[in-house]
């Protein structure tokens, strides 16, 4: 018995983690929901929460992670099949994941100058004959980048699905007569919907929560829950609004998750 | 800056006088591979205890609260250690951002090494202790040299976390410390400068190089593994 006690304790420091890092922030965050700036115990957090103006911003903040999420599928699908068909895939692959190496806030500003004033997207409407137009800090700027950011991201899962399928499922849809949209829509997309169902999950969560790219590159013009939060926390400092933000943002996480797990388990 | 004239090193030349910026280039470093060497130490035992749970209730508990910190967004992390910090009274600056990047790479390492446990065949483990192996020349001798890809693999995405991570930073990095995706932030605030182009080059290289060292790891690992099954 004694040996056995003694062999579980290399895992106090990963207990401790577990304690102190995950589950008591987690509580805190809870905690401090309850609380307003001057530190009483109330519930105004949660009722302010309910007014017109955070209810918006709310409303704002879901459908931008939607949009990004959307177009992020729509292109995704296409170029994930499409790298399934080539010869050297995983190069390809390993290609299209580089850029999600590098570091989220040099892209960031790579995009500030190339959608800036005298930059590279400017310099293209300028050869076609169309005035500079004011890229930058607009939402289809915050939209188009925040896109550019995840779709390696929406790409990967899609990608190991299609090249998981049986083609010979494929082949069984044709010889029985099915058109090629047919095969896709009843046959292909189905079984790679476990695939689309992550890249939604891995892209919709953290779009819900982006607060940097909203003030490099939308200049403050999109406010996402991600961007409330860091303003109630570093700017305003009322945590407890801030908090209040937060176990709302980890409940639509938890919804999130929940509409995209796999439930092939379950069956 | 806006016109293009020629081609000019100024820029770079700028950057490595900057000591400042060097100085914050350190700090980035160190923080990355201390915690990640921290973290992968405390990941791989971690994996090791949730292998040998028996229960499969338990188990899976384990790694729900395990995933906890990779599914939760950035902001959320950052947010609750700036509370948890202030609560434990902890300055913040090297130590608060130090023991977060610790915090959040752990889970990467135990879910990249619980793969490779549960890829060895237990009839290894009865072999060595047949042959009279103790627990302890089990884990060196047995367990560790098995599961090594994993630990490198782990310890390589820990480091790439920790140099990449800006939101969990930003929360938790106080008035004196600051590292290298905070400054880029403060002063792409401020507009485009010329010399955050050419440190953007130099990372760039140094990513290229990190995904290079990362690739020929994975091959050749993947390769003796092919090998071990045959």
């Amino acid at each position: 018995m004694q040996t056995k006690h003694y062999q579980k304790l290399y895992m106090v420091p990963y207990f401790l983690w577990i304690i102190v890092f995950v589950v008591a922030p987690l509580l805190l965050v809870l905690y401090y929901s309850f609380f307003d700036v001057e530190g009483h115990f109330t519930f105004t957090n949660y009722q302010k929460f309910f007014t017109p103006v955070y209810l918006k911003m709310t409303f704002s903040s879901f459908w931008y992670a939607f949009l990004i999420t959307l177009i992020a599928l729509i292109i995704a699908y296409p170029v994930a099949y499409l790298l399934t068909k080539t010869k050297h895939k995983q190069l390809w692959l390993l290609l299209i994941i580089v850029p999600s190496w590098v570091n989220l806030l040099l892209k960031a500003y790579a995009f500030i100058g190339i959608f800036g004033q005298y930059g590279l997207a400017n310099g293209l409407l300028g050869l076609v004959g169309i005035a500079p137009k004011q890229i930058l800090f607009t939402d289809f700027s915050f939209v188009f980048v925040a896109v550019y950011i995840f779709i390696p991201f929406m790409i990967l899962p899609i990608f190991n699905a299609l090249n998981e399928l049986n083609d010979t499922y494929i082949d069984a849809a044709k010889d029985l007569g099915a058109s090629k949209w047919t095969t896709f829509r009843r046959v292909i997309f189905p079984l790679t919907i476990g695939g689309v169902k992550s890249g939604c999950q891995i892209v919709f969560i953290p779009a819900l929560s982006l607060f940097m790219l909203t003030r490099l590159i939308a200049g403050s013009r999109v406010i996402t829950l991600g961007t409330a939060i860091e303003q109630h926390f570093l700017v305003t400092q009322d945590w407890g609004m801030g908090s209040t933000i937060a176990v709302f943002l980890i409940i639509a996480m938890f919804i999130i998750m929940a509409f995209t797990a796999d439930r092939k388990r379950g069956a | 800056m806006i016109h293009f004239t020629g081609f000019t090193l100024d820029w770079y030349r700028e950057l490595f006088h900057d000591t400042r910026l060097l100085i914050i280039v350190l700090n980035t470093l160190i923080i990355a591979l201390l915690s990640s060497i921290i973290a992968t130490i405390i990941g791989v035992f971690g994996a090791l205890g949730i292998y040998t749970l028996r229960k499969r209730q338990t188990k899976n508990a384990f790694l729900s609260l395990n995933n906890v910190l990779i599914v939760s967004p950035d902001v959320i992390i950052g947010a609750s250690f700036l509370i948890l910090f202030t609560m434990l009274g902890l300055k913040l600056g090297f130590y608060s951002v130090l023991l977060s990047h610790i915090a959040f790479s752990i889970p990467i390492v135990v879910l990249l090494v619980l793969p490779k446990l549960s890829e060895m065949k237990p009839s290894l483990i009865d072999a060595a202790r047949d042959l009279g192996a103790n627990n302890w020349n089990v884990l060196a001798k047995v367990v560790f040299p098995y599961i090594t890809p994993g630990i490198f693999a782990g310890f390589f995405m820990a480091l790439t976390y920790s140099l990449d991570d800006f939101a969990v930073t930003f929360f938790v990095t106080g008035n004196g410390f600051s590292t290298l995706s905070v400054e880029i932030y403060s002063l792409a605030r401020r507009g485009i400068s010329l010399n955050i182009n050419a440190l953007s080059t130099v990372l760039f290289v140094v990513t290229i190089v990190l995904v290079g060292i990362y690739y020929l790891i994975t091959r050749r690992t993947n390769m003796k593994g092919v090998g071990v099954r045959k």
